[in-house]
Protein backbone atom coordinates (compact mmCIF):
# COMPACT_ATOMS: atom_id res chain seq x y z
CA UNK A 1 0.00 0.00 0.00
CA UNK A 2 1.07 3.40 -0.58
CA UNK A 3 0.18 7.10 1.10
CA UNK A 4 1.61 9.93 1.35
CA UNK A 5 4.29 11.77 2.76
CA UNK A 6 4.33 11.58 6.67
CA UNK A 7 4.03 15.61 7.18
CA UNK A 8 1.51 17.16 8.03
CA UNK A 9 2.27 20.71 8.62
CA UNK A 10 5.06 23.41 7.75
CA UNK A 11 6.39 26.17 9.88
CA UNK A 12 8.42 28.94 7.90
CA UNK A 13 10.51 31.79 9.84
CA UNK A 14 11.13 34.88 7.93
CA UNK A 15 12.55 38.12 8.72
CA UNK A 16 14.48 41.18 6.64
CA UNK A 17 13.93 40.58 3.17
CA UNK A 18 11.51 38.38 4.00
CA UNK A 19 8.29 39.68 2.60
CA UNK A 20 9.87 38.99 -1.12
CA UNK A 21 11.22 35.65 -0.34
CA UNK A 22 7.87 34.52 1.09
CA UNK A 23 5.75 35.31 -2.12
CA UNK A 24 8.65 33.26 -4.03
CA UNK A 25 7.89 30.25 -1.87
CA UNK A 26 4.13 30.75 -1.60
CA UNK A 27 2.92 31.34 -5.22
CA UNK A 28 5.14 27.92 -6.93
CA UNK A 29 2.46 26.16 -4.45
CA UNK A 30 -1.19 24.81 -5.90
CA UNK A 31 -4.53 25.41 -4.16
CA UNK A 32 -4.87 21.81 -3.31
CA UNK A 33 -1.31 22.12 -1.96
CA UNK A 34 -2.28 19.68 0.74
CA UNK A 35 -0.56 21.15 4.29
CA UNK A 36 -1.19 23.54 6.64
CA UNK A 37 1.43 26.33 6.34
CA UNK A 38 2.26 28.83 9.72
CA UNK A 39 4.35 31.54 8.97
CA UNK A 40 6.13 34.34 11.44
CA UNK A 41 7.51 37.14 9.42
CA UNK A 42 8.83 39.52 11.50
CA UNK A 43 6.74 43.27 11.52
CA UNK A 44 6.37 46.43 13.14
CA UNK A 45 3.99 46.37 15.87
CA UNK A 46 1.72 47.91 14.51
CA UNK A 47 1.64 47.06 11.09
CA UNK A 48 -1.93 45.61 10.84
CA UNK A 49 -2.94 43.18 8.24
CA UNK A 50 -0.85 44.10 5.26
CA UNK A 51 0.93 41.08 5.03
CA UNK A 52 -1.79 38.71 4.75
CA UNK A 53 -2.98 41.33 1.92
CA UNK A 54 -0.11 41.13 0.18
CA UNK A 55 0.76 37.42 0.34
CA UNK A 56 -2.99 36.66 -0.60
CA UNK A 57 -2.75 38.36 -3.71
CA UNK A 58 0.18 36.57 -4.04
CA UNK A 59 -0.88 33.06 -3.71
CA UNK A 60 -3.46 30.36 -5.05
CA UNK A 61 -3.97 29.01 -1.55
CA UNK A 62 -5.69 30.95 1.32
CA UNK A 63 -3.61 33.15 3.44
CA UNK A 64 -4.74 34.51 6.51
CA UNK A 65 -3.71 36.48 10.15
CA UNK A 66 -4.32 33.48 12.57
CA UNK A 67 -6.90 33.76 15.05
CA UNK A 68 -6.82 33.10 18.77
CA UNK A 69 -8.57 29.75 19.11
CA UNK A 70 -8.92 28.80 15.23
CA UNK A 71 -8.58 25.49 14.58
CA UNK A 72 -5.79 24.86 11.64
CA UNK A 73 -7.04 23.60 8.75
CA UNK A 74 -5.26 21.40 5.71
CA UNK A 75 -3.97 23.96 3.16
CA UNK A 76 -4.28 27.02 5.37
CA UNK A 77 -1.64 29.23 5.31
CA UNK A 78 -1.57 31.59 8.62
CA UNK A 79 0.38 34.52 9.44
CA UNK A 80 1.54 35.46 13.28
CA UNK A 81 -0.58 39.07 14.27
CA UNK A 82 2.15 41.53 14.58
CA UNK A 83 2.95 42.01 18.34
CA UNK A 84 1.73 39.09 19.83
CA UNK A 85 3.71 35.37 19.50
CA UNK A 86 2.12 32.77 17.81
CA UNK A 87 1.60 28.99 19.59
CA UNK A 88 0.46 25.85 18.21
CA UNK A 89 -1.51 23.55 20.76
CA UNK A 90 -1.54 20.07 20.60
CA UNK A 91 -5.34 20.52 19.81
CA UNK A 92 -4.13 22.24 16.49
CA UNK A 93 -5.48 25.28 17.27
CA UNK A 94 -3.60 28.26 17.86
CA UNK A 95 -2.91 30.33 21.32
CA UNK A 96 -1.33 33.74 21.12
CA UNK A 97 0.94 35.11 24.13
CA UNK A 98 2.20 38.82 24.68
CA UNK A 99 5.13 37.33 26.86
CA UNK A 100 8.24 39.45 26.54
CA UNK A 101 9.83 39.49 23.07
CA UNK A 102 12.48 36.81 22.14
CA UNK A 103 15.59 37.51 20.48
CA UNK A 104 14.33 41.17 20.48
CA UNK A 105 10.97 39.96 18.21
CA UNK A 106 7.16 39.43 19.06
CA UNK A 107 5.96 37.56 16.99
CA UNK A 108 8.98 34.85 17.57
CA UNK A 109 10.01 32.23 15.24
CA UNK A 110 11.87 30.17 17.76
CA UNK A 111 8.39 30.58 20.00
CA UNK A 112 6.28 29.13 17.12
CA UNK A 113 8.94 26.14 15.86
CA UNK A 114 9.17 25.02 19.62
CA UNK A 115 5.37 24.95 20.52
CA UNK A 116 4.73 23.62 16.84
CA UNK A 117 7.35 20.55 17.92
CA UNK A 118 5.37 19.76 20.92
CA UNK A 119 1.80 19.59 18.90
CA UNK A 120 3.44 18.03 15.37
CA UNK A 121 6.28 16.45 16.61
CA UNK A 122 8.24 14.55 13.81
CA UNK A 123 5.72 15.25 11.33
CA UNK A 124 6.81 18.82 11.07
CA UNK A 125 8.80 20.74 8.41
CA UNK A 126 10.66 23.60 9.77
CA UNK A 127 11.63 26.52 7.29
CA UNK A 128 14.13 29.30 8.07
CA UNK A 129 14.40 31.90 4.92
CA UNK A 130 16.35 35.67 4.92
CA UNK A 131 16.71 37.29 8.03
CA UNK A 132 19.22 39.63 10.37
CA UNK A 133 18.86 37.73 13.41
CA UNK A 134 19.34 34.88 15.15
CA UNK A 135 15.29 33.97 15.53
CA UNK A 136 14.28 30.55 14.65
CA UNK A 137 17.52 28.69 15.08
CA UNK A 138 16.71 27.60 18.53
CA UNK A 139 13.16 26.56 17.19
CA UNK A 140 14.92 24.71 14.39
CA UNK A 141 17.18 22.70 16.39
CA UNK A 142 13.87 21.03 18.25
CA UNK A 143 12.15 20.60 15.31
CA UNK A 144 15.55 18.34 14.18
CA UNK A 145 15.92 16.49 17.65
CA UNK A 146 12.49 15.54 17.43
CA UNK A 147 13.14 13.78 14.07
CA UNK A 148 11.35 16.34 11.61
CA UNK A 149 12.67 17.79 8.32
CA UNK A 150 15.00 21.03 8.16
CA UNK A 151 15.04 23.45 5.71
CA UNK A 152 17.13 26.61 5.11
CA UNK A 153 17.04 29.57 2.53
CA UNK A 154 21.09 28.88 1.09
CA UNK A 155 22.38 32.23 2.76
CA UNK A 156 23.73 33.37 -0.85
CA UNK A 157 20.41 33.70 -1.89
CA UNK A 158 19.20 35.46 0.68
CA UNK A 159 18.29 39.17 1.11
CA UNK A 160 19.81 39.16 4.36
CA UNK A 161 22.58 36.05 5.37
CA UNK A 162 22.27 36.32 9.15
CA UNK A 163 19.50 34.15 10.49
CA UNK A 164 20.34 31.25 7.75
CA UNK A 165 23.46 30.90 8.72
CA UNK A 166 22.88 30.91 12.11
CA UNK A 167 19.95 28.16 11.80
CA UNK A 168 22.82 26.47 9.70
CA UNK A 169 24.96 26.55 12.09
CA UNK A 170 22.92 25.39 14.93
CA UNK A 171 21.60 22.19 14.00
CA UNK A 172 21.44 19.56 10.87
CA UNK A 173 19.60 20.84 8.46
CA UNK A 174 18.46 18.26 5.78
CA UNK A 175 17.98 20.69 3.03
CA UNK A 176 19.27 24.51 1.93
CA UNK A 177 18.12 25.48 -1.30
CA UNK A 178 18.10 28.69 -3.28
CA UNK A 179 14.97 30.84 -2.84
CA UNK A 180 13.56 29.71 -6.08
CA UNK A 181 13.92 25.98 -4.97
CA UNK A 182 12.29 26.08 -1.98
CA UNK A 183 8.59 25.56 -3.00
CA UNK A 184 9.23 23.35 -5.75
CA UNK A 185 10.98 21.23 -3.16
CA UNK A 186 8.12 21.55 -0.69
CA UNK A 187 6.07 19.90 -3.28
CA UNK A 188 7.87 17.18 -4.36
CA UNK A 189 8.65 16.35 -0.39
CA UNK A 190 4.95 16.00 0.75
CA UNK A 191 3.65 14.44 -2.64
CA UNK A 192 6.53 11.90 -2.25
CA UNK A 193 5.24 8.15 -1.56
CA UNK A 194 6.01 5.96 0.92
CA UNK A 195 5.52 2.41 0.21
CA UNK B 1 14.40 20.08 27.14
CA UNK B 2 14.56 17.14 24.43
CA UNK B 3 13.31 14.10 25.36
CA UNK B 4 10.31 12.15 25.30
CA UNK B 5 7.47 14.39 24.67
CA UNK B 6 4.88 12.25 25.87
CA UNK B 7 6.47 12.31 29.01
CA UNK B 8 6.66 15.97 29.56
CA UNK B 9 3.16 16.69 29.25
CA UNK B 10 2.60 13.88 31.93
CA UNK B 11 5.07 15.66 34.36
CA UNK B 12 3.70 19.52 33.48
CA UNK B 13 0.39 18.39 34.01
CA UNK B 14 1.07 16.85 37.57
CA UNK B 15 3.76 19.85 38.45
CA UNK B 16 0.42 22.45 37.88
CA UNK B 17 -1.98 19.43 39.53
CA UNK B 18 0.51 19.95 42.57
CA UNK B 19 0.21 23.96 42.67
CA UNK B 20 -3.54 23.49 42.82
CA UNK B 21 -3.49 20.85 45.60
CA UNK B 22 -1.25 22.70 47.25
CA UNK B 23 -2.09 26.27 46.89
CA UNK B 24 -5.10 26.62 45.35
CA UNK B 25 -3.98 28.49 42.22
CA UNK B 26 -5.47 26.58 39.04
CA UNK B 27 -3.28 26.33 36.25
CA UNK B 28 -4.50 23.81 34.66
CA UNK B 29 -6.75 24.91 32.11
CA UNK B 30 -4.46 27.59 30.75
CA UNK B 31 -3.44 27.18 27.45
CA UNK B 32 -0.98 24.62 27.46
CA UNK B 33 1.57 26.19 24.66
CA UNK B 34 1.93 29.17 26.37
CA UNK B 35 1.73 28.01 30.08
CA UNK B 36 4.42 25.15 29.02
CA UNK B 37 6.43 27.78 27.87
CA UNK B 38 6.54 30.39 30.78
CA UNK B 39 7.12 27.27 32.99
CA UNK B 40 10.23 26.30 30.79
CA UNK B 41 11.49 29.52 31.40
CA UNK B 42 11.62 29.96 34.43
CA UNK B 43 12.82 26.49 35.13
CA UNK B 44 16.12 27.62 33.15
CA UNK B 45 16.45 31.01 35.56
CA UNK B 46 16.15 28.46 38.48
CA UNK B 47 18.23 26.31 36.77
CA UNK B 48 16.37 22.94 36.41
CA UNK B 49 15.76 20.29 34.32
CA UNK B 50 12.78 18.84 34.48
CA UNK B 51 9.38 19.68 35.24
CA UNK B 52 9.18 17.28 37.85
CA UNK B 53 12.26 18.38 39.90
CA UNK B 54 9.64 22.04 39.98
CA UNK B 55 7.01 20.34 41.02
CA UNK B 56 9.12 18.46 44.07
CA UNK B 57 10.19 22.20 45.06
CA UNK B 58 6.86 24.08 44.58
CA UNK B 59 6.08 21.34 47.50
CA UNK B 60 8.40 21.72 49.94
CA UNK B 61 9.82 25.40 49.21
CA UNK B 62 6.91 28.04 49.23
CA UNK B 63 9.90 31.00 48.15
CA UNK B 64 10.08 29.43 44.66
CA UNK B 65 6.43 28.73 44.37
CA UNK B 66 6.17 32.77 44.90
CA UNK B 67 9.00 33.01 42.30
CA UNK B 68 6.67 30.59 40.06
CA UNK B 69 3.62 32.04 40.53
CA UNK B 70 5.20 35.62 39.75
CA UNK B 71 6.45 34.14 36.59
CA UNK B 72 2.97 32.54 35.32
CA UNK B 73 0.43 35.45 36.48
CA UNK B 74 2.40 38.74 35.21
CA UNK B 75 1.23 40.10 31.97
CA UNK B 76 2.91 42.47 30.23
CA UNK B 77 1.11 45.93 30.02
CA UNK B 78 1.19 49.69 29.88
CA UNK B 79 -0.75 52.62 29.55
CA UNK B 80 -3.53 53.50 26.99
CA UNK B 81 -2.33 50.21 25.63
CA UNK B 82 -4.02 49.81 22.14
CA UNK B 83 -4.88 53.83 22.02
CA UNK B 84 -7.48 53.17 19.05
CA UNK B 85 -9.68 50.97 21.67
CA UNK B 86 -9.95 54.56 24.12
CA UNK B 87 -10.76 56.27 21.33
CA UNK B 88 -13.39 54.22 20.54
CA UNK B 89 -14.29 53.94 24.32
CA UNK B 90 -15.04 57.42 24.37
CA UNK B 91 -17.21 57.61 21.42
CA UNK B 92 -19.34 54.59 21.47
CA UNK B 93 -19.62 53.98 25.17
CA UNK B 94 -19.04 56.77 27.21
CA UNK B 95 -22.51 58.26 25.88
CA UNK B 96 -24.32 55.22 27.54
CA UNK B 97 -21.84 55.80 30.51
CA UNK B 98 -23.21 59.49 30.95
CA UNK B 99 -27.43 57.92 31.23
CA UNK B 100 -26.18 56.19 34.47
CA UNK B 101 -26.70 57.39 37.67
CA UNK B 102 -23.18 55.75 39.14
CA UNK B 103 -21.10 53.34 37.66
CA UNK B 104 -19.78 49.94 38.65
CA UNK B 105 -15.92 48.78 36.56
CA UNK B 106 -14.81 45.79 36.93
CA UNK B 107 -11.05 45.29 35.46
CA UNK B 108 -10.55 41.77 35.90
CA UNK B 109 -6.50 40.52 35.31
CA UNK B 110 -5.68 44.26 36.17
CA UNK B 111 -1.74 42.89 36.64
CA UNK B 112 0.63 46.14 37.39
CA UNK B 113 -2.27 48.92 37.17
CA UNK B 114 -1.44 50.89 33.93
CA UNK B 115 -4.61 50.27 32.10
CA UNK B 116 -6.83 51.30 35.16
CA UNK B 117 -5.41 54.24 35.83
CA UNK B 118 -5.98 54.90 32.10
CA UNK B 119 -9.44 54.25 32.24
CA UNK B 120 -9.61 56.26 35.93
CA UNK B 121 -8.26 59.10 33.69
CA UNK B 122 -10.22 58.69 30.78
CA UNK B 123 -13.59 58.86 33.27
CA UNK B 124 -12.12 61.90 34.63
CA UNK B 125 -11.96 64.03 31.37
CA UNK B 126 -15.60 62.75 30.56
CA UNK B 127 -16.92 63.80 34.26
CA UNK B 128 -18.06 60.30 35.08
CA UNK B 129 -15.25 58.97 37.67
CA UNK B 130 -16.90 61.04 40.94
CA UNK B 131 -19.69 58.77 40.51
CA UNK B 132 -17.35 55.42 39.72
CA UNK B 133 -16.27 52.41 41.63
CA UNK B 134 -14.14 50.50 39.91
CA UNK B 135 -13.10 47.07 41.21
CA UNK B 136 -9.05 46.18 40.12
CA UNK B 137 -8.62 42.64 40.32
CA UNK B 138 -5.81 40.20 40.08
CA UNK B 139 -4.71 36.47 41.21
CA UNK B 140 -1.60 38.05 42.20
CA UNK B 141 -0.98 39.80 45.39
CA UNK B 142 2.09 40.80 44.34
CA UNK B 143 1.31 42.10 41.04
CA UNK B 144 -2.32 43.81 42.87
CA UNK B 145 0.40 45.30 45.13
CA UNK B 146 2.01 47.71 42.38
CA UNK B 147 -1.14 48.08 41.12
CA UNK B 148 -2.18 50.14 44.34
CA UNK B 149 0.71 51.77 44.51
CA UNK B 150 0.70 53.46 41.01
CA UNK B 151 4.51 53.88 40.55
CA UNK B 152 6.03 52.90 37.20
CA UNK B 153 9.38 53.61 35.71
CA UNK B 154 9.91 57.11 34.28
CA UNK B 155 11.51 55.31 30.73
CA UNK B 156 7.76 54.14 29.95
CA UNK B 157 6.86 57.26 29.94
CA UNK B 158 7.50 58.62 26.64
CA UNK B 159 5.63 55.91 25.46
CA UNK B 160 2.45 56.32 27.46
CA UNK B 161 2.40 59.75 27.10
CA UNK B 162 1.91 58.92 22.93
CA UNK B 163 -0.72 56.52 23.98
CA UNK B 164 -2.57 58.69 25.12
CA UNK B 165 -2.51 61.47 22.71
CA UNK B 166 -3.28 58.71 20.46
CA UNK B 167 -6.30 57.62 22.86
CA UNK B 168 -8.05 61.09 22.61
CA UNK B 169 -6.57 62.06 26.01
CA UNK B 170 -7.98 65.96 26.38
CA UNK B 171 -5.16 67.21 29.07
CA UNK B 172 -1.62 67.47 29.39
CA UNK B 173 -0.35 63.77 30.25
CA UNK B 174 2.08 65.41 32.52
CA UNK B 175 -0.80 66.44 34.82
CA UNK B 176 -1.88 62.96 35.86
CA UNK B 177 1.67 62.01 37.56
CA UNK B 178 4.65 63.52 39.73
CA UNK B 179 8.38 62.49 38.92
CA UNK B 180 11.31 61.50 41.02
CA UNK B 181 14.77 60.28 39.93
CA UNK B 182 13.50 56.97 37.62
CA UNK B 183 10.06 57.05 38.48
CA UNK B 184 6.55 58.63 38.41
CA UNK B 185 4.07 58.17 41.14
CA UNK B 186 0.18 58.25 39.88
CA UNK B 187 -2.11 61.02 41.33
CA UNK B 188 -3.51 60.15 44.24
CA UNK B 189 -6.66 61.83 42.95
CA UNK B 190 -6.89 59.05 40.44
CA UNK B 191 -7.67 56.13 43.33
CA UNK B 192 -9.65 57.26 45.12
CA UNK B 193 -12.43 55.70 43.91
CA UNK B 194 -10.30 52.13 42.63
CA UNK B 195 -10.66 49.14 45.24
CA UNK B 196 -8.08 46.59 44.56
CA UNK B 197 -8.36 43.00 45.32
CA UNK B 198 -7.83 39.45 45.08
CA UNK B 199 -9.64 37.49 42.25
CA UNK B 200 -8.89 34.53 40.63
CA UNK B 201 -10.87 33.57 37.22
CA UNK B 202 -10.18 30.07 37.07
CA UNK B 203 -11.67 29.51 40.89
CA UNK B 204 -13.85 32.85 42.06
CA UNK B 205 -17.45 33.64 41.30
CA UNK B 206 -19.30 36.95 40.26
CA UNK B 207 -18.87 40.63 40.66
CA UNK B 208 -22.17 42.01 40.98
CA UNK B 209 -23.97 44.44 38.33
CA UNK B 210 -21.39 45.89 36.60
CA UNK B 211 -22.03 48.55 33.90
CA UNK B 212 -18.53 47.64 32.40
CA UNK B 213 -15.92 44.96 32.43
CA UNK B 214 -12.32 45.17 31.24
CA UNK B 215 -10.42 41.77 30.78
CA UNK B 216 -8.16 42.64 28.12
CA UNK B 217 -5.34 40.42 26.70
CA UNK B 218 -5.72 37.36 29.77
CA UNK B 219 -8.48 35.35 27.38
CA UNK B 220 -5.59 34.40 25.13
CA UNK B 221 -3.88 32.45 28.07
CA UNK B 222 -6.84 30.40 29.15
CA UNK B 223 -8.03 27.36 26.82
CA UNK B 224 -11.73 27.31 25.96
CA UNK B 225 -13.14 25.46 28.62
CA UNK B 226 -11.62 28.22 31.06
CA UNK B 227 -12.28 30.79 28.71
CA UNK B 228 -15.83 29.79 28.58
CA UNK B 229 -16.46 29.71 32.42
CA UNK B 230 -14.08 33.66 32.58
CA UNK B 231 -17.14 34.92 29.74
CA UNK B 232 -19.72 33.34 31.62
CA UNK B 233 -18.60 34.87 34.82
CA UNK B 234 -18.72 38.54 33.05
CA UNK B 235 -22.20 37.79 31.68
CA UNK B 236 -23.69 36.89 35.20
CA UNK B 237 -21.85 40.03 36.72
CA UNK B 238 -22.72 42.61 33.74
CA UNK B 239 -26.06 44.66 34.21
CA UNK B 240 -28.45 44.36 30.72
CA UNK B 241 -26.42 46.11 28.48
CA UNK B 242 -23.47 46.23 30.09
CA UNK B 243 -20.00 46.74 28.50
CA UNK B 244 -17.54 44.00 28.23
CA UNK B 245 -14.10 44.93 26.10
CA UNK B 246 -11.45 42.57 25.49
CA UNK B 247 -7.85 42.29 23.97
CA UNK B 248 -7.66 43.36 20.45
CA UNK B 249 -7.20 39.75 19.94
CA UNK B 250 -9.44 38.05 21.81
CA UNK B 251 -13.07 37.20 20.89
CA UNK B 252 -16.21 35.82 21.81
CA UNK B 253 -17.15 34.39 17.99
CA UNK B 254 -15.25 30.71 18.97
CA UNK B 255 -17.08 30.85 22.94
CA UNK B 256 -20.76 29.45 23.61
CA UNK B 257 -21.62 32.89 24.97
CA UNK B 258 -21.37 34.64 21.82
CA UNK B 259 -25.00 35.04 21.65
CA UNK B 260 -25.45 37.10 24.50
CA UNK B 261 -23.22 39.39 23.30
CA UNK B 262 -24.15 42.22 20.10
CA UNK B 263 -20.78 43.79 18.95
CA UNK B 264 -20.62 47.66 19.36
CA UNK B 265 -16.95 48.06 18.31
CA UNK B 266 -15.67 44.71 16.34
CA UNK B 267 -12.80 45.75 15.53
CA UNK B 268 -11.83 47.03 19.16
CA UNK B 269 -13.82 43.79 20.61
CA UNK B 270 -16.00 45.86 22.62
CA UNK B 271 -19.37 44.44 23.40
CA UNK B 272 -22.75 44.57 24.73
CA UNK B 273 -24.69 42.08 26.68
CA UNK B 274 -28.32 41.47 25.63
CA UNK B 275 -31.07 42.19 27.38
CA UNK B 276 -32.48 39.43 28.83
CA UNK B 277 -35.67 38.62 31.07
Amino acid sequence: MQRKSHYEAIVIGSSAGGINALIKVLSVLPPDFPLPIVIVQHLHPESGNHLSQILKSKSALIVKQADEKEFIRKGGVYLAPPNYHLLIEDDFSFSFSLDAPVNYSRPSIDVLFESAVYAYRQRLIGIILTGANHDGSQGLKKIKEQGGFTMVQDPKTAEADTMPRSAIAATQIDKILPLQEIGIYLLQLVNRKIS
Amino acid sequence: MVGDIDNQNIELQLLLQAIYLKYGYDFRHYAKASIRRRVEQFMKKENLINFAEAQHKALYEVSFFERLLLELSINVTEMFRDPTFYRSFRQNVVPFLKQQPFLKIWHAGCASGEEVYSIAILLKEEGLYHKTQIYATDMNQVVLNQAKEGIYPLNRLKLYTENYQKAGGKESFSDYYTAHYDHVVMNKSLKENILFSDHNLATDGVFGEMHVIFCRNVLIYFNRELQNRALGLFNDSLINRGILCLGNKESIRFSEHSNLFVDIDKDEKIYAKKISL
